[in-house]
């Protein structure tokens, strides 16, 4: 899940622009991120200058081969 | 404000404040609605335009010049610098008055403006389109013929009309700036770093903005994003370069690098500036472009209401004065930004040891080009092209 860290958030808007299911919306004074829309590619993570956006996993990682 | 006007426009940078005095000057209503609480601020800009770029759209004011350029400074990564005199000027912008004066001129000649005005719907209905928007907290909305989306980099406005606006992260630089004082700068000239160190598959500048001031910047291509942050980067460049600086402001950005959107223009809606990714793909620069595009849509949507004919036809005369006029210059500089991001950085030290000897005067920009794409030849027509003259 895609948090923002509203205190280094520069509201600059670089990850609207690369969001490619445009999930995230910059308003006058908020960055606000749909997660029901949000696919967790963490590319918005990638491409912020600031590092503002971090990614937060709970429970464990499991993919079909270590199934 | 008012329930209807013949044009809207989302956005008061330059583009949307251009296309106001345009659109005004010819007859139009125009409200612009502004989502930040101030004109021109933050500034998210290196600031920097040439003479030819801006005196094309707007007549100079002192005011607003922070430093005049006529050379600038390629540094190689080991510290080799080879100097560029210019055959025309250049300008440092103080782009938050700069910004003021562009709305103002569009208000005296009748624009209507309003800030802390958040345009977050839009509904097209018919032969108008409704836009809904918080200003200043409270909930409204207001009417339009045409809507001109100049919201920038973050725009949603083409989305919510059902463009498609993606941008694909190489094609984006993740940019960040401080302005720094106390530091030693030429102050006609502007400098630009190359190394993959510093900043990958982008640029540092350090452009001055008067006397021991400057703003110094960088942006990394898109395509190497993620490992370490542009701010990180900007901290350890200006360690190395600048220790002594104190550091005024600290600001991020995000400039498209693509090509500009494929389809301009809707009915009812025409997309300008960064929010159609008008924007120099080498360099980043996008004031002059935005400007020419927001005289071309202001003109054209003007004319297109006083003939009641706002149809995605109609107005796509605007896109068609874009395509053959700056459109085609992206095209060729947006083949060499994707050979750019790929240059190592033996291939600049090479670059600056083949000029080596030559004098401002006798550097031209076509020469440094030339030689750099010289493992790719076929990019010398687009140098040749796109540098005829300098």
């Amino acid at each position: 899940m895609v948090i923002v860290n509203e205190k280094i958030c520069d509201l600059c808007g670089t990850c609207v622009a690369v969001c490619p299911v445009d999930c995230i919306e910059l308003t006058e004074f908020d960055l606000i991120i749909d997660y029901e829309i949000c696919i967790r590619c963490n590319i918005c993570i990638k491409m912020c200058p600031f590092a503002a956006l971090t990614s937060e996993t709970s429970g464990v990682e499991v993919n079909e081969k270590t199934l | 404000m008012k329930k209807h006007y013949n044009i809207a426009i989302v956005g008061g940078g330059p583009a949307g404040t251009t296309a106001a005095r345009f659109a005004t000057s010819q007859g139009a209503s125009v409200v612009v609605l502004e989502k930040d609480r101030e004109i021109g601020v933050p500034v998210r800009c290196a600031e920097g335009i040439s003479e030819d770029g801006l005196t094309k759209y707007v007549d100079i004011n002192q005011n607003w010049i922070a430093s005049t350029i006529t050379d600038f400074g390629f540094i190689s990564p080991s510290g080799k610098m080879v100097v560029f005199h210019s055959p025309t000027i250049g300008y440092i912008l103080h782009r938050r008055l700069f910004d003021h004066a562009l709305a103002e001129i569009a208000a005296d000649m009748g624009a209507e403006i309003y800030t802390k005005a958040y345009v977050h719907g839009l509904r097209r209905d018919g032969s108008k389109t409704t836009l809904y928007l918080r200003h200043i907290g409270t909930e409204t909305e207001v009417e339009s013929d045409i809507v001109i989306a100049a919201d920038g980099i973050e725009s949603r406005i083409a989305h919510l009309a059902g463009f498609n606006t993606k941008l694909s992260p190489k094609d984006v630089e993740p940019c960040a700036q401080m302005q720094l004082a106390n530091i030693d700068v030429n102050p006609n000239r502007g400098d630009f770093y190359l190394s993959n160190n510093w900043a990958p598959g982008g640029y540092v500048w350090a452009f001055p903005k008067g006397e021991n001031t400057a703003n110094v910047g960088l942006g990394i291509s898109g395509k190497y994003a993620g490992n370490k942050s542009v701010l990180e980067y900007l901290k350890d460049f200006v360690a190395e370069k600048f220790p002594k600086a104190s550091i005024l402001t600290t600001t991020a950005g995000g400039v498209p690098v693509s090509k500009a959107l494929d389809k301009l223009v809707g009915d009812g809606l025409m997309v300008i500036g960064d929010a159609a990714h008008q924007v120099n793909p080498l360099t980043g620069g996008g004031i002059s472009t935005a400007m020419a595009a927001g005289k071309m849509a202001g003109s054209v949507a003007a004319s297109a209401v006083k003939d009641k004919d706002i149809s995605a036809k109609r107005l796509s005369e605007y896109q068609k004065q874009w395509d053959k006029t700056i459109g085609k210059d992206i095209k060729r500089l947006y083949r060499l930004k994707e050979w750019a991001i790929n240059l190592t950085d033996t291939d600049y030290e090479d670059i600056a040891r083949s000029l080596d000897g030559l004098t401002p005067e006798q550097v031209t920009l076509v020469k440094i080009f030339k030689q750099a794409v010289k493992k790719k030849p076929s990019l010398v027509i687009d140098v040749l092209k796109v540098f005829a003259g300098f």
